[in-house]
């Protein structure tokens, strides 16, 4: 009982701070969160796919940039500015690609799922590029200020904007993610991608189907990378090609594995420090992907579980959550 | 007749590893089959478990054809296996395991919003089921922090919780301790009548066990079958000593 209380109240306090936060903070790391709370929704995402039914993908920045993109072209071309709007459509987008990506893809595992992933993200990569008159090519599109809950929020300044009804907006999309997504992996369906993680052929002599799990999960994910693809535009107010560029869907899956892959909040907590860190590296070291780098070869090699397995180490074999 | 296999042939290339293999299992048998290495067991078992598709030959549950048809439409059928070397879910612990299998028998394992620890009815079977076999205090254990008796007893209880009417164990007791073989055989006897199994096969080496269990023995030499007898009459007959169970030496003989 007590382990799960505990928890629960570390997770309130953390909702809370973060709930608080722009009213505390220096109005610079209130910014810094708005990448964070995109990426968290992300995250949540591609662990469903990574942490809990074993398939690493590396072309995920694929549905991450065409959600950016579709939030870009809706507010430029079709005048649509509603966030609540953009945000299924970026979703739907996303499931229109991810349906037959993700029947190819989830044939295979291991290296040649990652491969055909990356593959696809190559190709739409190569597409935002190229198609000049359709994506801008390599300097993108302008995403338009976005009205949220019905109001076009005119009179606030950009940074007013961000760090008000635009900050609890994204916290407002993160935490109906995290709930939904923490249904996902406690139902049944979450019990059955474990099985296919763990063992297909066994989950097999079982009666469970391994291709269609394997599926949801890659459309729930692609479609999670959109909706956190389209929160990521409106601060920079600009979407371009490196947002679907591989070394963007290396970076996410680093953050999955800093924070911990095993664990449900890893992921999370992953984006969180990937962020912060990378700020505060960036600023007084030029060369930070050589201490990222360092820092995912510590983390494979001597703390697999990522920063969360450090800190929710566990007795030999028992279960968390039991 | 609830399990029969008609001149059942499986070639791998110019081998022939079943060579026209007639069963039949009936309602409240428990058949071992028997045969040195290379005599087809466990391509029989691949084959009866529809993992693998005979050559020639029909297989049929209850008078439906089952050649080939996969391992998952067979477990909807009412047929589930256990593996030679242990099959589990590493990560998954005892009750998920067991629980996993009631899902798949329930089809809800597409239901992706249901709460799983809210679902009453797949926890309580799940229970049962891990109380049946000995494991209700390692309920929360993972499967890989297991002793190697309990991982063979879990990998059997899963196929048990799809409630299946026949079973197939590969070596049931293969890579577990003699002193333990009795233990696991006496679970698992004891929970196919709790359960209301209608049959038992398994592939098994330990002569022992065989004898102790079996109804029928079924000995495989070189892709045929070689007899199909009652454990008495087996242990009698001169072709299956010679090919399979082997003749004590005279000195062990003198040693009794």
């Amino acid at each position: 009982m007590r382990r799960s209380v505990v928890p629960a109240i570390g997770l309130l306090v953390a909702a809370l701070a973060v709930a608080a936060l722009p009213a505390l903070a220096p109005l610079y790391y209130v910014t810094l969160m708005l990448p964070f709370m995109a990426y968290g929704v992300i995250l949540l995402g591609l662990n469903l796919l990574f942490g809990y039914t074993g398939l690493v993908s590396f072309g995920h920045a694929l549905f991450i940039g065409i959600g950016a993109y579709t939030g870009a072209v809706l507010t430029t071309h079709y005048g649509i500015r509603h966030m609540e709007l953009i945000l299924p459509i970026a979703a739907l987008a996303a499931a229109v690609v991810a349906a037959p990506v993700g029947a190819l893809c989830a044939r295979y595992v291991k290296i040649y799922f990652g491969m055909l992933t990356l593959a696809f993200g190559m190709v739409f990569y190569t597409f935002l590029l190229k198609f000049y008159r359709l994506t801008g090519g390599d300097e993108g599109m302008r995403m338009l200020r976005p009205s949220l809950f019905g109001h076009d929020w005119a009179g606030l300044s950009k940074t007013a904007y961000l760090v008000g009804p635009y900050y609890y907006f994204s916290l407002a999309v993160l935490a109906l993610a995290t709930v939904v997504m923490w249904r996902i992996v406690r139902s049944p369906f979450g019990l059955c991608l474990r099985t296919i993680r763990d063992n297909p052929l066994k989950a097999e002599s079982l009666g469970v189907s391994v291709p269609w799990p394997r599926w949801y999960a890659f459309m729930i994910s692609a479609i999670y990378a959109a909706v956190g693809g389209a929160l990521l535009a409106p601060p920079t107010g600009n979407v371009d090609p490196t947002l679907a560029y591989w070394t963007h869907s290396g970076n996410i899956v680093f953050m999955v594995l800093l924070g911990g892959f095993s664990s449900f909040f890893g992921p999370l907590l992953g984006a969180f420090v990937f962020i912060f860190l990378q700020d505060t590296v960036m600023s007084v070291f030029p060369y930070w992907r050589l201490v990222f780098g360092a820092m995912l070869a510590g983390i494979v090699l001597f703390a697999p579980g990522g920063l969360m397995g450090l800190v929710t180490r566990r007795p030999h074999g028992e279960a968390a959550g039991a | 007749m609830i399990l029969e296999a008609r001149d059942v042939r499986k070639l791998y290339g110019p081998f022939v590893a079943l060579d026209g293999v007639s069963l039949a299992i009936r309602e409240g048998e428990f058949v071992s089959i028997i045969g040195p290495n290379g005599a087809g067991k466990s391509t029989l078992i691949n084959v009866l478990t529809g993992t693998l598709a005979p050559s020639a030959g029909t297989v049929r549950v209850r008078d439906r054809d089952i050649a080939g048809s996969g391992p998952g439409a067979l477990a909807r059928l009412g047929m589930a296996r256990s593996f030679q070397l242990v099959q589990i879910f590493p990560e998954l612990t005892v009750l998920e395991t067991l629980q996993a299998a009631v899902i798949s028998r329930l089809g809800r394992g597409a239901r992706l919003f249901a709460s799983l620890r809210g679902d009453r009815h797949v926890q309580a079977e799940a229970q049962d089921v891990a109380a049946l076999f000995g494991l209700a205090d390692k309920a929360h254990v993972r499967a890989r922090a297991l002793p190697q008796g309990d991982k063979k007893l879990l990998d059997v209880a899963s196929a048990f919780a799809l409630k299946p009417e026949i079973i197939l164990l590969d070596e049931p007791t293969s890579g577990v301790s003699t002193a333990d073989k009795h233990g696991i055989m006496e679970i698992l006897v004891g929970a196919a009548k709790r359960m209301g199994l209608r049959a038992i096969i398994q592939v098994e080496h330990d002569m022992d066990i065989v004898f102790g269990y079996s109804d029928r023995v079924i000995a495989l030499h070189q892709g045929r079958v070689l007899a199909d007898a009652t454990p008495t009459a087996i242990r009698d007959d001169p072709r299956v000593v010679d090919a399979v169970i082997g003749r004590k030496s005279p000195a062990a003989r003198g040693s009794r």
